[in-house]
């Protein structure tokens, strides 16, 4: 049916948002619904607010462990100019869940004309070949009273579009994250899974 | 798909590595840390029934693996490339002497320089120093390829280099893990003259063992299956190695294979094979010809460098292109190009205690002699107070050989390196400082770790990488004991006092020293959040603030009536400080105290 059977994911953010965290619990899902899975990452930077990204590959057989330009099918970004960075990378068809969340790097507040982007969701539209699905996970978070549920978030909306069970995920997730917030992370990975799509 | 049945598990390069060297027994580790090598030490030493250490830099780590394989000892050493750089000297001879115990030493290479000062390619130093050199194409292999070192070692007498890369240690991959072995551990060193001790009349025959080891490594190199021969397209044959491979085997997956693991000795009977069986052979690597000057020396036809880039990362697109131009792939390969969105460089972090020093040589104009470390990123903007960064320990050198030779100085010399640098080879450098009574000043910034490469220990540090404690050097006693008389110790948190101190060690006439001691705003503990806010009212939008360059800091959209901007500090990163309040001339920044963070 499909002549690259790989499902090639990007995960982008800034230093310290858990984008690594995002990406091992996406590898871990792909395992244990069976497929060859690959990621890879550039550590190093990523404490000090550089910007970080993550390759995910899952499939048949995967030999690269980096994706190919433009062949994203789903891009997952943590903050909103990230995304627009990176939006050229998801495919026809593909899907960029993007936070609406916004870091703006202190080198946007020199004088020196470096200007974070005016609306860089409206301008993903425009670039992005794939679907741009926007969500403000921060206030889910919050809603659910842990900032730290937007990456939970942003996997469920993710989940959406990956062919793998629900259930895989669930388990996953239960344990992955601290014994405690099984029950409030299963609650924002729901939420997420269930924003609306526009 | 996978085969449930099996054990497989993800694993970084770097944990495979760690994984197949206890597989291997391997009882004794040292490294120095640095980026793609760090982790397999970190990994390395949560193993029960091991020693695992860093060392103050990797000659040192070199040459105590060498004792541990003296006295019997399967050991490991790491490194990043540059470090092998450092490691040459001990390795140059320790390849004559062979070892005792078997000896893996990893060089993690880093092309595309994510975080390195150049992107050398140190197959060719395991050529240089005559040591069977692997190269992982996968994690798999990194656990597969270091266990075997281990008995290569041991049954050619040779220490061995396993050389990685960034895209091998920091991509996970499936692992089929094995058992683990008892650690072994030698008894005692055994005495021999003729082997260990490398003076011309014992060296030159251990020269002459070296080169009949080759001819036996050679022939290993052709029989080995590691080595893979692929024979299917008689078209097209490939010579490949490291991650290269899988790009290449991805894009042409029914071409014949020489899949090289281990690159020196170079297989040249199976290289021959694919080239009598093929009409085309192509080599696909990273950074330099080394496959293809190897398959060129033995007289085969092929092409490599001419299609594919020699500096840099490979990837898909790439080699794709390359296929293309070599005219092998029909179609050309669109890379679609992003739009461009403001850098997002990695900057001092908040609270990070390196931030006084360089606001104060900045507001000084020293020429600022600098290292490696979180500090370099003074370098860019706002700060821009550093002027020189070549390898570890290069700073006090270079402002010594800068203020005895200056005619007609501009800017006072000043050297800056890290507590960790510093000890890995700045130790040295201040001895020539003392030496040469040069007229500059040296700062140590005192962070008590090793932050860059993500917090390590180090001997100031206090503690040793299996958790204990450790004794301390300590950096003042040791500074006064080389004959330094200005020796300032200053707080960075407190600005106008930081300030002064270094102002009168560069006013003063010789050699001194500062010690800007404060403990890193990350590591090993994460420095508290007790945020300060911006008062709208008092502030003018004058900037200075931002000019520090703290990330806490931004402009807030908002303006002051005169239209300048009013910076916001992000009350969930901000550790209080206070570099902020101290250059503020208006008093617009205060704490936020517990009722106002309600509001916030
Ligand atoms: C020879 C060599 N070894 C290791 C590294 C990797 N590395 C870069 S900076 C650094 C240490 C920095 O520590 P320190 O000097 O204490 O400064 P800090 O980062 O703590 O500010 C290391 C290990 C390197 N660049 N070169």
């Amino acid at each position: 049916m499909n002549e690259n059977p790989i499902t090639n994911v990007l995960v982008v953010g800034v230093g310290g948002q858990g984008v690594i965290l995002a990406s091992n619990i996406l590898c871990e899902v792909a395992l244990r619904a069976g497929f060859d899975t690959k990621k890879s990452e550039v550590h190093g930077m990523s404490q000090r607010g550089g910007s970080v990204t993550s390759h995910v590959r899952f499939g048949e057989k995967v030999f690269s462990p980096l994706i190919p330009s433009g062949q994203a099918d789903s891009l997952l970004a943590f903050e909103a100019a990230e995304a627009l960075r990176y939006c050229h990378e998801v495919k026809d068809g593909g899907y960029l869940i993007v936070s609406t969340q916004k870091i703006i790097p202190p080198i946007a507040s020199g004088r020196r004309g470096l200007k974070y982007p005016e609306n860089p969701i409206e301008e993903c539209k425009k670039v992005c070949a794939g679907h741009v699905i926007p969500i403000d996970a921060e206030k889910i978070a919050l809603e659910l009273g842990n900032p730290r549920l937007t990456n939970t978030i942003l996997l469920g909306a993710l989940s959406k579009n990956l062919k793998i069970d629900e259930t895989v995920w669930r388990d996953t997730i239960a344990q992955m994250v601290p014994k405690k917030t099984i029950e409030v992370n299963l609650v924002a990975f729901e939420r997420g899974r269930n924003s609306e799509i526009k | 798909m996978i085969e449930m049945n099996e054990k497989k598990v993800l694993l970084f390069g770097n944990e495979a590595i760690a994984q197949g060297a206890r597989e291997a027994g391997v009882y004794f580790a040292a490294a120095y840390p640095g980026t793609p090598s760090t982790e397999i030490l970190e990994v390395f030493a949560t193993f029960p029934g091991i020693y695992a250490k860093w060392s103050p830099n990797e000659k040192v780590a070199l040459e105590v693996g060498i004792g541990a394989s003296l006295s019997g000892t399967r050991t490991l050493v790491c490194m990043k490339h540059v470090g092998v750089n450092v490691a040459m000297d001990p390795l140059m001879t320790f390849t004559y002497t062979g070892v005792n115990g078997g000896f893996v030493l990893v060089s993690a290479d880093d092309p595309e320089l994510h975080s390195s000062q150049n992107e050398q390619d140190n197959r060719i130093l395991g050529k240089f120093a005559k040591i069977p050199t692997f190269d992982p194409s996968d994690s798999q292999d990194c656990l597969d390829f270091t266990k075997l070192g281990y008995d290569v070692s041991e049954k050619f007498n040779t220490p061995v280099l396993l050389r990685e890369t960034t895209r091998i240690a920091h991509a996970k991959s499936l692992v089929k893990i094995g058992e683990w072995k008892e650690p072994v551990r030698g008894q005692f060193f055994k005495r021999d003259t003729s082997r260990f001790v490398m003076m011309p009349i014992f060296a030159k025959s251990r020269h002459t063992f070296v080169e009949a080891r080759t001819l036996e490594l050679q022939k290993f190199s052709n029989e080995w299956e590691g080595n893979q021969l692929e024979l299917k397209d008689p078209e097209i044959g490939i010579i490949t190695s490291g991650v290269a491979y899988q790009y290449i085997r991805e894009l042409l997956p029914n071409a014949s294979f020489l899949k090289v693991g281990l690159v020196w000795p170079f297989p040249d009977e199976k290289a021959k094979k694919l080239a009598a069986y093929c009409k085309r052979i192509l080599v696909v690597e990273e950074l330099e010809p080394f496959l293809e000057d190897e398959a060129k020396l033995i007289g085969i036809k092929c092409e490599g460098k001419k299609y594919f880039p020699r500096e840099g990362e490979l990837n898909l697109d790439k080699v794709a292109l390359g296929l293309y131009e070599a005219g092998i792939k029909e179609i050309k390969p669109t890379i679609k190009r992003g739009t461009e969105v403001l850098p997002r460089p990695p900057v001092l972090c908040p609270g990070c205690p390196h931030r006084g020093v360089f606001m104060a040589l900045s507001k000084l104009n020293a020429d600022v002699f600098g290292d490696i470390g979180c500090y370099t990123l003074s370098a860019l903007q706002p700060l821009e107070s550093l002027h020189t960064c070549l390898c570890m320990g290069a700073s006090i050198g270079n402002a010594v050989g800068v203020a005895i030779t200056s005619t007609e100085p501009k800017h006072p010399p000043v050297a800056v390196l890290g507590d960790s640098t510093f000890l890995h080879s700045g130790v040295t450098g201040l001895m020539d400082m003392v030496y040469t009574q040069a007229n500059m000043t040296l700062v140590i910034l005192d962070n008590e770790i090793t932050a860059m490469t993500g917090g390590q220990d180090h001997p100031s540090s206090g503690r040793d990488l299996m958790g204990n404690p450790a004794p301390k050097i300590n950096l003042e006693k040791l500074v006064r004991s080389m004959g330094i008389e200005k020796v300032e110790i200053v707080d960075t948190y407190d600005f106008d006092e930081a300030f002064k101190q270094i102002k009168s060690a560069i006013e003063f006439p010789g050699p001194s020293v500062v010690i800007a001691h404060r403990p890193c705003a990350l590591f090993p503990k994460k420095a508290k959040i007790k945020p300060y806010y911006v008062k709208e009212e008092p502030c003018t939008g004058c900037g200075l603030c931002l000019k520090i360059g703290c990330p806490a800091l931004s402009a807030s959209g908002k303006k002051t009536a005169k239209g300048l901007d009013i910076p916001v500090i992000d009350a969930t990163v901000c550790t209080g400080c206070t570099l902020c309040v101290q250059v503020c001339k208006f008093d617009a920044i205060d704490p936020i105290t517990i009722e106002e963070e309600v509001t916030v």
